[in-house]
Order: C-alpha cells, then sequence, then structure tokens
C-alpha cells in the first residue's frame, strides 16, 4: 500500500507552503481558468508570450496542496523557456501522470527536475486530476494565443 | 432503553472489515450507508431461489409479493396513506425529476415561480433550472441565517405568489433538520404545493408525511440500509393521479394501439419498464430491520452521539476547528462539515483515509450552498446509528495526525 510519504514530499509540501509566481498578470498576458468538477478546486493560469518565448507564468485561485503545488512547480519549469519546449514539458508531465499507452512524440529525454516528486501521485489516482489541473489550464491558456 | 451499539455492529459485515491490522471507521453514511446481513440475506435469497420477474404470470406470485410486500412497508414506514402513493424509481434524483417534470410541465407556464432554499441539493436544484428553461418559470430562494438555518424572516413574503416549494428536510452538508411541518403549513397557506426532499431525514428519524402534509416527499434506499438503485417518490394519490406519466414503456400502460396509449393505475404508471425487482426487496429489508430498532431511538441514539462530537472536536481543535450548521444537537442531524487548521479537505481526507477513517471531501453536490459558506469544498463526517464515540475519537487523533503533516 502506498504510503502517505510518496504523496506528500517535502519538495511538493514546499511548493504548497511557499507558492512560486503566485498572482495574476495583466493583458495582453493570455490566461485560462480551470476547475475540477469533482471537488469545486478552481485556478487561473496567466501566461505571457514574447517572440515565442514564455517570459513570466502565474498562477492563482484555490485548492488542495497537490494541485497548488503542482501549478507552483510548473510555472518555475517553464518559465523563460521557449513555447514549443514549454509544450513538450507538459506532455511529458502529463505521461508521468498517467497509464495510457506510449505517445511516441513525448522527448524521454526531458528532465522534469523536481516535478518527479509529483509522480508518487500515480498512487493515488483520485488525486491525479489535482495534479494535472494546473497543467490542463496551462495548455488552455497558451491555446487562446492562437485564436 | 437506547440502542444496543456493540449488538448492532454485528449485523454489518463490513463493520467487522480491517485495513492494515486497524479497524474500519465509516463516516460517510450522510453519502451511503452500509448494508445489514439481513438485506444481503433478502437479495441474495431471492437470486438464489425465488428470481422471478414480476406482475406478468402466474408462476411470479413470489416475486409480485416480496415487492408489493416492500411498497407496503415503506408506506407504513413513513405512514403513507395508501401503499400505492408509493413510487419506486431508479434513485431519489430520478425521483425528483420524476416529480418536477411530470407535474411541473404539467402545472407550471411563464412566469410562475418556485421557491427553493440556499441549502439545496442539486438534484433539487438542476431539474428546475431545467424547466426554468423550457418554460420560462422563475425561481426563488430562501437565505440561510449565520449558523446555518433557513432564514424564516421573510417566509410569507418569499411564499407570496409562488406555486411550489420544495426544500431539504436535513441539509446534507449543514446537518440541519428544517422545520418541515411548519413549512408545509406555509406553503399551503399561500396557495403553494410542499414537495420535501427526505434523502437526509427519512433514514434517521421517524417520519411522518401525514403529520408533515407534505405533498410529495423523495429519499433514497441507499442511505436507509438498502441496496443502491432504488428511490422513492411518494405523493398524495389525487396529485399523482392527475400528473402525466414520465417515462413510457412496459408495465405503465394499460393499452397501447397504433394511435396512442392510456396508461396503468397507480402505481404502475410511474414505474415504466422491469424495475429494480431484487433492491426493492433489499429494500423491504432494510425496512424491517430499521423498524425494529425504532426511528425514535435511532433519533436519539444520533443526538447523543452529535453531542458528544460537537463538544469532543472543540475540546480537543478549539478554534482550530470550524463545524458548520447548528450548534444545538437538537436542531440537527449527526452530519458534520467542517474546515480544520487550513488544511484542504482533500488533504484532510487523505489523510484521514490512511487510518481508515472514511469521511467524505468535496463540494457535497450543493455548490451554491457552498459558495456561500465561502468555500470550494468541506471535508464532512457524518454519523449513523452503527456509529459510536470511540468512532468520534478515532476521527480526532487521525485529525491530529494531519496536523502532523501540513
Amino acid at each position: 500500500m502506498a504510503g502517505l510519504e510518496d504523496l506528500y514530499r517535502e519538495i511538493i509540501l514546499d511548493h504548497y507552503r511557499t507558492p512560486r509566481n503566485r498572482g495574476e498578470l495583466d493583458p495582453p498576458a493570455l490566461f485560462a481558468d480551470g476547475h475540477n468538477p469533482l471537488c469545486g478546486d478552481e485556478i487561473r493560469i496567466s501566461v505571457a508570450v514574447q517572440d515565442g518565448v514564455v517570459t513570466d507564468v502565474r498562477f492563482s485561485g484555490s485548492g488542495c496542496s497537490i494541485s497548488q503545488s503542482s501549478a507552483s512547480m510548473m510555472t518555475s519549469a517553464i518559465k523563460g523557456k521557449p513555447v514549443e519546449q514549454v509544450k513538450s514539458i507538459v506532455r511529458r508531465f502529463k505521461q508521468m501522470m498517467t497509464i495510457d499507452e506510449e505517445d511516441s512524440e513525448i522527448d524521454e529525454s526531458i528532465n522534469l527536475g523536481d516535478l518527479e516528486a509529483l509522480q508518487g501521485v500515480v498512487k493515488f489516482p483520485v488525486r491525479i486530476k489535482c495534479a494535472t489541473l494546473g497543467w490542463n489550464t496551462l495548455l488552455d491558456a497558451l491555446a487562446t494565443e492562437q485564436k | 432503553m437506547s440502542l444496543d451499539v456493540t449488538s448492532i455492529r454485528k449485523d454489518f459485515p463490513v463493520l467487522k472489515r480491517q485495513i492494515n491490522g486497524k479497524p474500519l471507521v465509516y463516516l460517510d453514511s450522510a453519502n451511503t450507508s452500509q448494508k445489514p446481513q439481513v438485506v444481503i440475506d433478502a437479495m441474495t435469497n431471492f437470486m438464489s431461489n425465488g428470481y422471478a420477474p414480476i406482475n406478468r404470470s402466474a408462476y411470479q406470485m413470489e416475486a409480485t409479493d416480496l415487492y408489493e410486500g416492500a411498497r407496503s412497508a415503506l408506506a407504513k414506514f413513513i405512514n403513507a396513506p395508501k401503499a400505492h402513493e408509493v413510487i419506486f424509481t431508479k434513485n431519489a434524483t430520478e425521483s425528483l425529476n420524476l416529480l418536477i417534470m411530470s407535474w411541473g410541465r404539467a402545472n407550471l407556464k411563464a412566469g410562475d415561480s418556485v421557491l427553493l432554499t440556499h441549502m439545496e441539493h442539486h438534484a433539487n436544484i438542476v431539474p428546475w433550472h431545467m424547466l426554468v428553461a423550457e418554460r420560462g418559470i422563475q425561481l426563488r430562494w430562501m437565505p440561510l441565517t449565520n449558523d446555518g438555518q433557513l432564514d424564516l424572516t421573510q417566509l410569507d413574503t418569499l411564499l407570496d405568489g409562488v406555486k411550489v416549494f420544495s426544500f431539504t428536510s436535513m441539509s446534507n452538508v449543514l446537518g440541519t433538520i428544517n422545520p418541515v411541518q411548519r413549512l408545509c403549513a406555509a406553503a399551503h397557506k399561500a396557495g403553494a404545493l410542499a414537495f420535501v426532499d427526505g434523502c437526509q431525514s427519512v433514514p434517521h428519524q421517524p417520519t411522518d408525511v401525514q403529520s408533515w402534509d407534505a405533498d410529495f416527499v423523495v429519499f433514497s434506499s441507499h442511505k436507509m440500509c438498502g441496496p443502491s438503485g432504488v428511490g422513492i417518490l411518494w405523493g398524495r394519490e389525487a396529485l399523482l393521479e392527475a400528473m402525466p406519466p414520465f417515462l413510457g414503456g412496459g408495465n405503465m400502460i394499460s393499452d397501447v394501439r397504433l394511435d396512442g396509449f392510456t396508461t396503468a393505475e397507480l402505481p404502475a404508471k410511474f414505474e415504466a419498464g422491469t424495475p429494480p425487482i431484487t433492491d426493492v426487496i433489499g429494500l423491504g429489508a432494510a425496512v424491517g430491520y430499521l423498524e425494529k430498532l425504532g426511528m425514535a431511538q435511532v433519533r436519539k441514539h444520533e443526538i447523543e452521539l452529535s453531542t458528544y462530537v460537537l463538544n469532543m472536536l472543540k475540546d480537543r481543535f478549539g478554534d482550530d476547528i470550524t463545524i458548520h450548521g447548528p450548534a444545538n444537537p437538537e436542531l440537527r442531524g449527526a452530519t458534520f462539515s467542517f474546515a480544520f487548521r487550513d488544511i484542504h479537505p482533500h488533504d484532510l481526507s487523505q489523510v484521514l483515509d490512511q487510518q481508515n477513517v472514511c469521511v467524505r471531501a468535496g463540494h457535497h453536490c450543493a455548490k451554491p450552498l457552498m459558495r456561500i459558506l465561502g468555500a470550494n469544498a468541506t471535508a464532512r463526517a457524518s454519523f449513523y446509528f452503527y456509529n459510536t464515540m470511540s468512532e468520534a475519537d478515532a476521527l480526532a487523533d487521525a485529525l491530529d495526525s494531519a496536523s502532523d503533516i501540513f
């Protein structure tokens, strides 16, 4: 049986207690709202993109330690990176969070760094949606640029 | 004479279960209750020895008797004047949809008003919203007091001109028990019908639809020791007879021709298709079990439990815990939504689960109420007659262990 130490790793609790990049950006930053209908958690991701690079990103809203820390770690991981690379990281992360079949487009060499700490969430399937909430919302925000 | 809970617990196989060497502490009965052996046996026996369809052929007498016996038992349990006023559906949500759609479409037109309360379950909100979209009816809302009771100061004003007052007898979030008799009387005085969502109260206290003077009452099997898959709608005979059918098909007709159909008598008119026969028989056994315990005794035990839980949690955690709903155990059931030390309810329920303490975390299908409470979610511990004070202590111990992590 998976223990709580698999879920609540120290780095996760650190991001929960001291969230990075919390807040919102003003327009023309892109933004999207996400919510988890099962638990009522809500998140807003705002992301500034200049010349194909994520120059800044913030998250706001409320949720459990997993959704909040995952969003916080996500912002740290993608800030300053080209949008294409960010999308690869998102795919890699979501792969880690699923038991789905292989996606050949995923670059296995991407190092998720601290984000690997969230791997334990997979052992608690009801919490996977918490961990991916911010990530799916980021994709929604990035998609608004193409409209 | 109070309930012998030690002996009662032996009736529930699952309560003997141990996980990782520790007992299961099941505190989610407001969500769904556990099942006593007599219910399991009734269903198993029926499927093993007597399974048959009902109401069709001569050989099915035994199955039909058991199924209709459950209906009669239910009618007696809620003091319904007539057994055929009790309609079986697949859950209480379907009961509400049947009621709101069938009665509503036949009786409500654009501009008509319906009064609901801020503490309703989504099942008593969303079908009305659907009728708003379909018919252009208007919804009014009764607000709550700070301690989670209905604010009755504007009762008559709110009821002025409404066609229906549809309300819960007990909040699934706050535990608040509403003054059903008074609310039905006020509705009738205003010329409105009274629809009562009895899901949370019927399993926990005596129910008398005649002394309530309600027009319709819905509740569910699985919260009162019966199986899932059965909901109940009780309504006054004359009202049910005047309503059009909800689902069409087998069993609900008197005649079908190429150019139309006529409906069967009550209750078949509202029971289209093959019903959940085994489940209804299980529910019949559950009603027998509850009757034997005595619903007044069940209520008494839960008031004692509530008194203990409220005092103990406040003693141990003081301002670190916020328990929603009335502080007076006489005004509430043993269902406690709470906030604990800024720990998110999902994290709390995760840590509690590790100690085998089962609580619900989430919005409890009452999002409008959650917004009023200013929370996206709460943790909720709900007790039933089989729960003990030492299980309440186990909850508190588990809460302590959550503080160690967060």
